[in-house]
């Protein structure tokens, strides 16, 4: 979130201000007072656009703050509930530019991508004048030191006046970038103010999730409050889950095949009334039987589950720790399982696997062996 | 013939001494892969047992490095299975010994340590693959990954693929007839060797009769991949993309769009892919079936 990341860069000398983050309309009324001007409420929520939904808003007074407070917390933007506003004085723009470092999937490195013809209509500037969206690649090797960075405020075109400062806000953000293990670090706008200041009025942080090893401080990113309940429960146990809406559930093991296996689910649920797939849950390599008891344990849980598809290719995963999983699971439940389940078995170990379910002979579980018919089978039921 | 590995491939292990290097250099064995020894500084000097493909004892020697392994061995291949904070150090290690492929299975590395041993591999003689990757496999030749190596034997198709578990489907799907060589290249926002590399690769290599091309939602490296089909492709080639029912994921910011182009989503992979004439799948089985085609026509 845009407070979020405003830390991150004041953390590394940024030019930011931070502002205060309120959750009432009580303490944003209080915060603009505090301030003695005229603030911006700004809604907190992880998504683009949040001043063409109205989520911001200019406040002269702290009465006038309160209003809008109160009518921003609450307010639904792109699915997001707002549960918290940013007060921050209001600031003179004279000009606004747009910046960020990325990585570079297509060239396996990272980009900066600067541009001084606007800031938040970007979009619309790569389209109507791509050459005022300057694209400068960085090498991963050496990085950006202060030669890189003229080089990168020659090539947008920073004014001249504001060249100095804009390097060294560049060396900032790069810092960003690299120390905290950043995806994306996105300045948008980065805007000249009255007196020729340059500071980031809004930006955007995406960290990787692979370097939080480096980074045990990042884990108050997490936005608990916002996440799916189930999806919750999901992470505490270590799963890869997502909920989605529909009432087939999927467990499978692997992200492609998983995510295979919901496609097959929705193509065979256009036959059976239309129904979809309920989640995404990949158990990951080498899932053992107290991974998919666990699986299993959360997509039952999933009110609007009516049948669940387990579809395993072991290539590590071995299939009889997943029928032993199955089975666990179902004893654990006993008479609270009601859902069927269709499994489809294959690969490493599949002989045993399929031994253990045919053995246990379970009135809910249905082996199917081909994951098209599996899915068949499995839409049929949720639609019964 | 096959692609980047075979028979005379020697291939060292780096962290052949964890569990799942001990778990998969078992395996890669019993695949008939030449594993000539592995790497673990602290256990230099000492010996791993294992057992090989003709269920022979065999001592593989463990080295303090990879320059030592390569000198003492002649290995030319290694594949990494240290743990993800110690994996840009092996990786380094691996490019500065000049090895030529190097395949990291190892999943979880940060991306910005993968970038950083992706380009001092540039202009090197190494090839990467990988990471977070099952590997390669030539059928009855060898294995430097984590791929089953009893789906599938020897036959004329080139496949390469993004994710593991669907590279095993596929092959499942086609066992009986068979793979020069299959490709997983992991689904990393970074990764070594591309859909492209392989597609140039197999398109060069005389026992391919036909490629098999997996992808999934995100980036756009489907979208060049198809743009290199039209150009320099004459083999058939058929697609699979996961993904199609798949919600929006996160989004890049504007940033991502800007550089891509692209939506990234599953139908604008396929419409691109059918554009440079891949005939493309709905599902494994439907793209199992085009390439059974293919091949009983050819």
């Amino acid at each position: 979130m845009e407070y979020q990341a405003k830390e991150l860069f004041a953390k590394h000398d940024v030019p930011v201000t931070l502002g205060t983050v309120v959750t009432t309309a009580e303490e944003a009324k209080a915060a603009a007072e505090q301030i003695g001007a005229t603030v911006v409420v700004k809604a907190q929520v992880k998504a683009g656009g949040r001043g063409k939904a109205g989520g911001v808003k200019l406040a002269k007074t702290p009465d006038e703050a309160y209003e809008h407070a109160s009518n921003i917390l609450g307010m639904e933007i792109k699915g997001l509930t707002v549960n918290r506003v940013l007060i921050v004085p209001a600031a003179e723009i004279v000009e606004e530019y747009y910046f960020s470092f990325l990585l570079d999937r297509a060239n396996r490195s990272y980009l900066t991508i600067a541009s001084v013809e606007g800031g938040v209509e970007i979009e619309e500037v790569a389209k109507t004048n791509p050459d005022a969206v300057r694209q400068i690649p960085v090498d991963a090797t050496t990085g950006v030191d202060e030669q890189k960075a003229r080089e990168i405020v020659a090539d947008a075109k920073f004014p001249l006046e504001l060249a100095d400062q804009a390097v060294g806000t560049i060396l900032a953000l790069w810092k960003v970038f690299v120390e905290e293990d950043a995806t994306l670090v996105e300045v948008n706008p980065l805007a000249r103010l009255a007196g020729d200041k340059l500071e980031a009025l809004d930006g955007k942080v995406s960290l990787d999730e692979n370097a939080d090893f480096r980074h045990p401080e990042h884990a108050e990113f997490e936005d608990k409050a916002a996440a799916d309940p189930l999806e919750a429960k999901a992470k505490e146990k270590g799963l890869n889950y997502v909920k989605l809406d529909g009432e087939v559930g999927i467990i499978g093991n692997g992200a492609g095949l998983v995510m295979s296996t919901l496609d097959v689910v929705a193509y065979a649920g256009e036959s059976h009334g239309g129904v979809k797939p309920a989640n995404f849950l990949d158990i990951g390599g080498g899932a053992s039987a107290e991974v998919m008891a666990n699986g299993l344990d959360v997509i039952l849980n999933d009110p609007q589950v009516k049948s669940v598809f387990v579809n395993v290719f072991g290539g590590i995963t071995a299939c009889d720790a997943v029928a032993n999983g199955i089975k666990g699971a179902l004893e654990l439940l006993g008479d609270n399982a009601t859902k069927p389940l269709v499994v489809r078995l294959d690969g490493n170990k599949v002989e045993e696997g399929r031994a253990i379910l045919d053995e246990l002979n379970h009135p809910l579980v249905t082996q199917v062996d081909t994951m098209d018919g599996a899915a068949d089978k499995a839409a049929e039921l949720a639609n019964a | 013939m096959s692609i980047y590995l075979n028979s005379d491939s020697k291939v060292i292990v780096q962290g052949i001494t964890g569990g799942e290097g001990t778990k998969h250099t078992a395996l890669m064995l019993k695949a008939g892969t030449n594993i000539v020894g592995g790497v673990n500084a602290r256990k230099a000097g000492t010996t791993v047992s294992h057992v090989d493909a003709q269920g022979n004892d065999v001592e593989l020697p463990v080295f303090g490095s990879v320059s030592e392994a390569m000198q003492e061995t002649g290995a030319n291949v290694s594949v990494v299975f240290v743990p993800p904070a110690f994996a840009k150090d092996a990786a380094m290690e691996a490019i500065d010994a000049g090895i030529e492929l190097l395949v990291v299975i190892t999943e979880g590395i940060p991306v910005q340590d993968t970038a950083e041993f992706f380009a001092h591999s540039q202009g090197t003689k190494t090839r990467i693959i990988g990471p977070n990757c099952p590997g390669i496999i030539t059928p009855g030749e060898a294995l430097a990954g984590i791929t089953p190596a009893t789906i599938a034997g020897k036959g004329p198709i080139g496949l390469v693929s993004k994710s593991g578990t669907l590279t095993y489907q596929m092959m499942y799907e086609l066992r009986d007839f068979g793979f020069t060589t299959a490709i997983g290249i992991g689904g990393d926002p970074i990764i070594g060797t591309t859909h492209i590399d392989a597609l140039e690769a197999f398109e060069a290599d005389p026992d391919t009769k036909a490629i098999v091309m997996i992808g999934e939602i995100g980036g756009d490296a489907e979208e060049r991949a198809a743009e290199f089909i039209k150009a320099n492709v004459t083999k058939p080639v058929v697609g699979y993309v996961a993904g199609f029912t798949a919600p929006e994921g996160k989004t890049m910011g504007h940033a991502g769009a800007i550089v891509s182009g692209s939506s990234g989503t599953a139908a604008a992979k396929k419409e691109a892919l059918e554009a440079a004439g891949v005939k493309v799948g709905k599902t494994p089985s439907e793209t199992a079936a085009l390439m059974r085609e293919i091949l009983q026509n050819l």
